[in-house]
């Protein structure tokens, strides 16, 4: 199952997301997607030393869905935390599935 | 209101720059988050999805119009602008960033305010009656007592580090409007032989996952024995609450488990060993606090009945407005003011901007002796408010959009932050709020179902306090999506209760529906103007099953 490290940014508690050249970006789409447990376990590798450098902060792997190739959100909660933000009015908003 | 002297002020200084300290070394790395995360949490410093979040402790939810400005200005300097009333009279800053704590801090104490102890396993910020002092029914103003507990229990050093967090409500009203019986330990002030004054002592409410109603602990304990009673109330919980459960630390747990006799009698043994160790307040002290709480002089202030009459004829908003937000005051002549913040197509309930809270400090300043209080419905309270200026200060409240006429109807709901902000949520609570809030825009319906308390929490924990709402709304997970259980029949108040369960749940765009059905039910099966609990008992679950639900 494809799957992406997510964080919260350690100055200000910000999401991002483990992207290529051991960047966090705000933007799950330029995530860095792992396909395989050995890809996977690399990432955390680098998360792992973010954390140990004050950058991030409650890593954790998450799965994803590919749309046109890039990473997406897939529960209720990872669709609020990729948006950045609180406000949905629309009840179907943040789709079900 | 409270002053503080010196000490306190030194006290709080030293904790924000103890925090400051403690930020930078952090951010150095030379703590990790493990051994850091105990340290932000004393200071009220959460991480929830999208930024850290700060609780603020608003003691027993009294404010003045500076400390009310500054908020507004740490709203709009540090956080997006915006604060939220929380159910325990508290503000917290759901956009925060690590590295501005230090100076909000610091701008906090310029006012006398901190964040201490509004998390953690200690006891939080004590809650009280939002009228305390201006109330028709008062026995005695509560805030005298509950300043005395919150300087006892303030880095209380036995205290710090209980089982599981420990919350105390008190009031001094023949109405309960306090909740207290859904606290770790509830207190009431009630009149003694020969014109004395005690307290009748709770202990063992709570909502989250098990949800009791505190059950009465002591009729009558006289007003000078209650630190020391509460310390060996305490006491006993702190040797014999579990630890090793979270689920099962809280001292309701405790005392469902041997027994509220059981607990009594150990309590009773420790306080009759520790009651002569001067734990209770001197009486010079105790007068020193109580004077600090004397009334604000009110001068008269005739009505011109003739002019109101017209006004409330000429305008059915304003009129609505005296209806449901305007309280009886101990003075004829003045009135207690509740000020919404829940409006149809409008905030996320309990949410408050910083332009609001200038508007309302200034409110508050023309009309109303400079003092604010935070209920635990998360509004705003004016104590203290002429007649003769009801007008005026409704015009001052319209300006700045805070004139919903709703206070304690069914647009005015409690909702906790839920999964758009907390870590710990399983479905949203403000958007079901919101839609709930609009499918009852109309403010004649809202008026004509009455008194209706609507309560929603996004888990189990239930900080939105589903448990003792007329109906409540509780979000759990299913199968990945957000579904709403509902149930009705609980109550916060004097008959306090705890909702049963209606039957499954349902996805969150039913739920405006279901509950309008659930209205429509009560509106069909009631009585003349019997409330909605009343007919709930009368009728029970099953009408409400069946229109939900359909027949069986």
């Amino acid at each position: 199952m494809p799957s992406v490290i997510t964080a919260n940014r350690l100055q200000d508690g910000v999401v991002v997301y483990l992207a290529a050249g051991n960047v966090w970006k705000t933007d799950l789409a330029e995530a860095l997607v792992a396909h395989s447990e050995t890809e996977l376990a690399r990432l955390e590798a680098d998360a792992e030393k973010a954390a140990a450098g004050q950058i991030i902060v409650g890593a954790y792997a998450m799965d994803v869905e590919l749309r046109d190739g890039k990473p997406a959100p897939k529960s209720v909660r990872e669709k609020i935390r990729a948006a950045h933000r609180q406000t949905f009015p629309d009840l179907t908003e943040i789709g079900l599935h | 209101m409270y002053r503080y002297d010196e000490f306190d002020r030194d006290f709080i200084r030293d904790r924000s720059r103890e925090f400051r300290a403690q930020v930078e070394r952090r951010l150095a790395g030379e703590l990790t988050e493990d051994e850091f995360k105990p340290l932000r949490l004393m200071n009220g410093l959460y991480l929830q999805l999208h930024a850290y979040m700060l609780r603020v402790a608003i003691p027993y939810g009294a404010l003045n119009s500076r400390q009310l400005r500054q908020l507004g200005y740490i709203a709009r300097r540090w956080d997006k602008g915006l604060g939220h009333w929380t159910t325990r009279q508290n503000i917290q800053f759901n956009w925060i960033k690590l590295v501005d704590v230090p100076e909000i801090l610091d701008a906090l104490a310029e006012v006398d305010m901190h964040a201490i102890q509004t998390s953690g396993n200690c006891i939080r910020n004590v809650t009280s009656d939002p009228y305390a002092g201006a109330a028709a029914d008062e026995i005695e103003d509560p805030r005298i007592w509950a300043e005395i507990l919150r300087q006892w229990s303030t880095n209380h050093p036995e205290f710090t580090f209980l089982p599981r967090k420990f919350k105390i409500a008190i009031t001094g009203a023949a109405e309960d409007r306090a909740a207290t019986l859904f606290h770790d330990i509830g207190i009431r002030i009630v009149g003694g032989p020969n014109g004395t004054k005690g307290f009748r002592i709770y202990v063992g409410g709570g909502q989250g996952r098990t949800p009791y109603v505190a059950q009465e602990m002591n009729a009558f304990l006289p007003q000078a024995d209650l630190l020391s009673y509460l310390e060996a109330m305490l006491r006993v919980y702190n040797l014999h609450g579990r630890r090793d459960n979270i689920y099962k630390a809280r001292i309701k747990i405790l005392v469902n488990a041997i027994g509220i006799d059981a607990y009594r009698s150990e309590v009773e043994e420790e306080w009759q060993r520790i009651r002569s160790e001067e734990i209770d307040l001197p009486a010079d002290e105790e007068a020193r606090i109580r004077a600090q709480f004397s009334p604000p002089e009110l001068p008269s202030r005739p009505i011109d009945s003739f002019m109101l009459t017209k006004t409330r004829a000429a305008d059915p908003a304003f009129d609505r407005w005296m209806r449901h937000n305007v309280m009886a005051h101990r003075n004829p002549e003045y009135a207690i003011v509740s000020i919404a913040f829940k409006e149809p197509g409008g905030r996320p309930p309990g949410d408050v901007t910083a332009d609001e809270m200038e508007r309302v400090a200034d409110a508050a300043d023309r009309y109303a002796h400079g003092e604010i209080r935070v209920t635990y419905t998360q509004n705003l309270v004016l104590p203290h408010v002429a007649r003769a200026d009801l007008v005026d200060l409704y015009e001052d409240l319209k300006a700045a959009g805070l004139v919903a006429g709703n206070t304690d109807l069914i647009t005015d709901i409690i909702a906790c932050p839920g999964l758009d902000y907390c870590n710990l949520a399983n479905a949203r609570s403000i958007p079901i709020a919101q839609a709930i809030t609009d499918r009852f825009a109309d403010p004649e319906r809202a008026e004509l179902i009455g008194q209706l308390r609507l309560n929603i929490s996004g888990c189990i924990n239930a900080c939105g306090h589903h448990h003792s709402g007329h109906i409540g709304i509780l979000g759990v997970d299913k199968k990945g999506t957000e579904h709403y259980q509902i149930t009705l029949g609980g109550s916060p108040s004097d008959e306090a209760a705890i909702g049963s369960i209606v039957g499954p749940s349902f996805p969150a765009e039913d739920v405006p529906d279901v509950i309008d059905k659930i209205v429509d039910t009560y509106l069909a099966q009631r009585s003349e103007d019997e409330s909605f609990l009343a007919t709930y008992a009368r009728v029970g679950i099953e009408p409400f099953k069946e229109a939900i639900y359909g027949p069986r």
